[in-house]
């Protein structure tokens, strides 16, 4: 009985890792050669065959796979463009909130006291404004872009970095070998290099993959509320966008976009679930 | 082999247990271990920390953990076959007639909800109270563990309590319904040593009054030549020796036990030096414990 | 002139527990004017139980935590207020060896590198050379070196211990703290322990400050005990003469409450020593919970 559900466990936790390669690898290779593997140009339109459906229900023209929307534009060719602005923003926002979120995370843990103080309180106000809110006040400030997109999702986001690395600090620096460090003659930078970020870092990892999906869907609703990029770029929220206004006639103008933005959340989250895994050699075992 | 007359019918009998890792074939954790508890008899296990520890212990009251299995054996508690019993009826055992006091009392409760609620929680389930009943019952149990101000203490949580305050919660919870066999895995380990020993009391106090039987499971010998009426003492999952206390510490057979004492530091006996159990004893007793794997495979 | 002495040392923290609304936390005592001194070479026990303040002592003494009155000597030098960075040289003399095997290893470094790292940090070796030493460490604290490799959740807890013994004697400390080494540990693996510390203060020459509740461990390791009860030191002594002749009535106790491997049935029933009010007993336990509420610096 045991013995089933170890099995189980250790299979899924490999199959995770590979899951979550996979489907980034495929987002990856999807961004680069996308000029090379789409059918069409995203920007085509051919007003003689709007809404064709998909390949699986009858009617549809094999030169479409994935079906045309209302301007008859290519949707197959369309996704694959679009994972092109889901990629960047996914590594670039959430790598960037990463770092500035981590950086005053562990000053602050590490550190303590007034820095400490200012920080956390630095992180308490922030988080009190409404996220979307901000993101939509920054955009129309600074102007709809791919920049604007990500400083938005940074700007929002690093606190979920900051609270949640300055917690595991405090918990590894209340550990005996941080004590033990200072005997042994440790510097404070190589304690902190040497001993605690190690230890953290499988956290971090897990966080950066949630964040990685996080990014993701934020630019799929401010796309989908025209405050992303230019709107002739394609972006899988323009595509649900877009597509909601025919939903009853052509669903899947709606639903591939969707699931698009739904695989590559959970690839990202598998992966960085496989990853830790991997990297921990306390979880090898 | 025994030096005293045992009662006919022992409360609790063990034998030939085997407990092995569901995974692994041909390797054993408890090896063929047979003993016997007669009724108001605390019966100690002397057993070095480890992976088999509280295995034992755990066999007796239905709570292996998941990768492990009994793979031969008998457990009869008052001639009732607990090994055979269903879940239902292990569940009808556990509390009012098979009770255990763990070895960390921290874990043992619940951190978030208050000493009454636990307490009433357990008398409710076992004994078909209401709440005011089990309510009023709990103050008294808390009364017969020596706590003043019970009411107090069961408004608290468990970390406003001490370490053995708390451990007197758990003795009280686990004698609550006078069961015939009381399960203590190292129940004074955590404690400083003034306390134990109010602890120790305590604990024979209560069986004493309840008619309970005791399996002490321990690595201290000294509690054990306070407390036990009877020793087993285990190694690699064997029995090695089982005799009546005085018995076993006026000449013990095994050499093993006689290496134990030895390694057990004692203050009133400065001049004796202090001797690690051999190497290779402790080689030899796994080889030949490895050994008898086979039965398994 | 002592190794390491310690004169009137005291340690009072704020009691965030006990605090009021817009009121500075009332400062609590976990030391209270604590004489100390270890000659080089000797061995002192420290005896005390839970909420005696042998382990913020202990810490004192390495100055992890910083004693808020009293003063500190190290081979006759005034160390209570030095700065860090004055500090670390000293501390290749003055090593520690903490409780929890588990907590007090890196999780995530290999055991060699764990005990080649004093060498590494005090500038006396560089890594490869450390590393061979580390390896000869090994061996010398009874642990195959193969272990150097794996991890220290792949050792048992008493492995675990020697590493931080090989740890603590790399850098040749004149000497070393000891802060309830063997408590988690067997019988056996106990006595390994307390014979491999025999051996090394032989041939080392190392002092050692001994923290323990165990008072039978203390004997068989020790020359001198200083018992701790409150933050106070109640008694001190040599062995023998503590043993033979304890003055204060809670060292009777202690040694009264200790039950030796000898058949007595009526030893519970006996009630000879101070008996600790049932309730108000605070220090009743040794968990960790009691130990330690996850802010550095909180008392033991």
């Amino acid at each position: 009985m045991g013995d089933e559900r170890t099995l189980i466990a250790a299979a899924s936790g490999a199959a995770r890792l590979w899951v979550g390669a996979a489907i980034l690898g495929a987002l990856v290779a999807a961004s680069l050669v996308a000029p090379l593997i789409a059918p069409h140009d995203p920007l085509d339109q051919n007003l003689l065959n709007t809404l064709l459906p998909p390949f699986w229900r009858g009617g549809a023209d094999p030169a479409f796979p994935l079906g045309t929307d209302s301007l008859g534009r290519d949707v197959l060719s369309r996704l694959i463009y679009g994972s092109r602005v889901a990629l960047i923003v996914a590594l670039v926002a959430a790598s960037l909130a990463a770092l500035l979120g981590t950086l005053l995370g562990l000053v602050a843990g590490f550190f303590g006291g007034a820095l400490d103080n200012a920080i956390s309180r630095l992180v308490e106000i922030w988080m009190s404004f409404p996220p979307v809110l901000l993101s939509i006040v920054l955009v129309a400030v600074i102007g709809a872009g791919l920049d604007a997109v990500i400083l938005a999702i940074v700007i929002v986001d690093w606190t979920r970095f900051c609270r949640v690395v300055r917690a595991e600090v405090l918990v590894q620096k209340a550990q005996d070998y941080v004590a033990s460090a200072r005997i042994i003659g440790l510097s404070r930078a190589s304690t902190l290099t040497g001993e605690i970020i190690p230890n953290i870092l499988p956290l971090l990892i897990v966080l950066l993959s949630l964040e990685m999906g996080i990014a993701v869907i934020v630019e799929t609703i401010l796309s989908f509320v025209g405050l992303s990029v230019a709107s002739d770029t394609p972006t899988w929220g323009g595509l649900i966008a877009e597509g909601r206004l025919y939903i009853n006639q052509a669903w899947w103008l709606m639903a591939l976009p969707m699931s698009c933005v739904v695989i590559v959340v959970l690839g990202f989250n598998a992966l960085g679930d496989g990853l830790r895994t991997l990297l921990d050699p306390i979880m090898r075992q | 082999m025994n030096d005293t007359l045992r009662p006919m019918t022992a409360l609790l009998e063990i034998r030939d247990l085997w407990a092995a890792p569901v995974r692994q074939r041909g390797h054993a954790l408890l090896r063929g271990v047979a003993l016997a508890v007669a009724p108001g008899e605390v019966h100690g296990i002397v057993v070095e920390s480890g992976a088999g520890k509280s295995l034992l212990g755990r066999a007796v009251l239905g709570v292996l953990p998941s990768g492990i299995r009994i793979a031969k054996g008998a457990i009869t508690l008052d001639g009732e076959d607990l090994l055979a019993a269903s879940p239902r009826r292990r569940r009808a055992l556990l509390g009012r007639f098979l009770a255990m006091v763990p070895q960390d009392p921290m874990t043992a409760l619940n951190p978030v909800r208050r000493i009454a609620a636990q307490m009433t929680d357990h008398l409710r389930l076992h004994l078909r109270l209401d709440r005011r009943q089990a309510l009023a019952v709990a103050e008294a149990l808390l009364a017969a563990v020596h706590i003043r101000e019970a009411r107090r203490v069961l408004a608290q949580y468990p970390f406003e309590l001490s370490g053995g305050m708390r451990q007197r919660v758990l003795i009280a919870m686990a004698f609550a319904c006078r069961p015939r066999l009381v399960v203590a895995d190292e129940p004074t380990t955590a404690l400083d040593v003034t306390v134990q020993r109010q602890i120790l009391r305590l604990i024979r106090e209560l069986q004493r009054e309840a008619g309970t039987a005791i399996l002490f499971i321990t690595h201290d010998l000294g509690v054990v030549a306070k407390i036990c009426d009877r020793v087993t003492v285990l190694h690699a999952g064997r029995v090695l020796e089982e005799a009546a206390t005085p018995a076993l510490f006026a000449a013990p057979r095994h050499p093993y036990t006689a290496a134990l004492m030895r390694a057990t530091p004692r203050y009133d006996r400065p001049g004796e030096a202090l001797e690690p159990v051999p190497a290779a004893l402790a080689e030899q007793l796994r080889a030949e414990a490895e050994a008898l794997d086979h039965v398994l495979a | 002139m002592s190794l390491l002495e310690a004169q009137g040392l005291g340690l009072a923290l704020p009691d965030r527990a006990a605090k009021r609304l817009f009121q500075p936390a009332p400062q609590r005592e976990i030391l209270k004017d604590v004489d100390l001194a270890v000659a080089l070479g000797e061995a002192v026990g420290l005896v005390g139980e839970s909420g005696s303040g042998k382990t913020s002592l202990g810490r004192c003494l390495v100055r992890l935590y910083q004693p808020t009155s009293g003063r500190l000597l190290f081979s006759g030098r005034d160390i209570t207020h030095l700065g860090e960075s004055e500090l670390r040289p000293l501390r290749a003399r003055l090593q520690v060896i903490f409780q929890d095997p588990h907590s007090s290893l890196n999780p995530r470094r290999r055991i060699a590198d764990i005990v080649a790292q004093p060498l590494i940090a005090f500038g006396l070796a560089d890594p490869a050379t450390a590393r061979r030493q580390a390896v000869a460490l090994l061996d010398r604290v009874g642990l195959d070196p193969r272990l150097g490799g794996r991890f220290p959740h792949q050792l048992s807890g008493g492995q675990r211990q020697r590493a931080c013994i090989a740890r603590a004697i790399a850098v040749e400390p004149a000497l070393v703290i000891a802060d309830e080494i063997v408590s988690g540990l067997d019988v056996s693996t106990q006595a390994q322990i307390l014979t491999l510390l025999r051996a090394l203060r032989r041939d080392l020459g190392l002092a050692l400050v001994f923290i323990s509740h165990d008072l039978s461990v203390v004997r068989a390791l020790c020359d001198r005990v200083v018992v701790l009860r409150g933050g106070v030191v109640v008694e001190a002594g040599s062995v023998e003469s503590l043993f033979a002749a304890p003055r204060h009535p809670y060292t009777r106790a202690l040694l009264a409450a200790i039950p030796l491997p000898e058949p007595d049935a009526t030893w519970l029933d006996r009630k000879d020593g101070l008996e600790p009010d049932w309730e108000t007993e605070r220090g009743g336990g040794r968990s960790h919970a009691d130990r330690r509420d996850g802010r550095a610096g909180h008392w033991c």
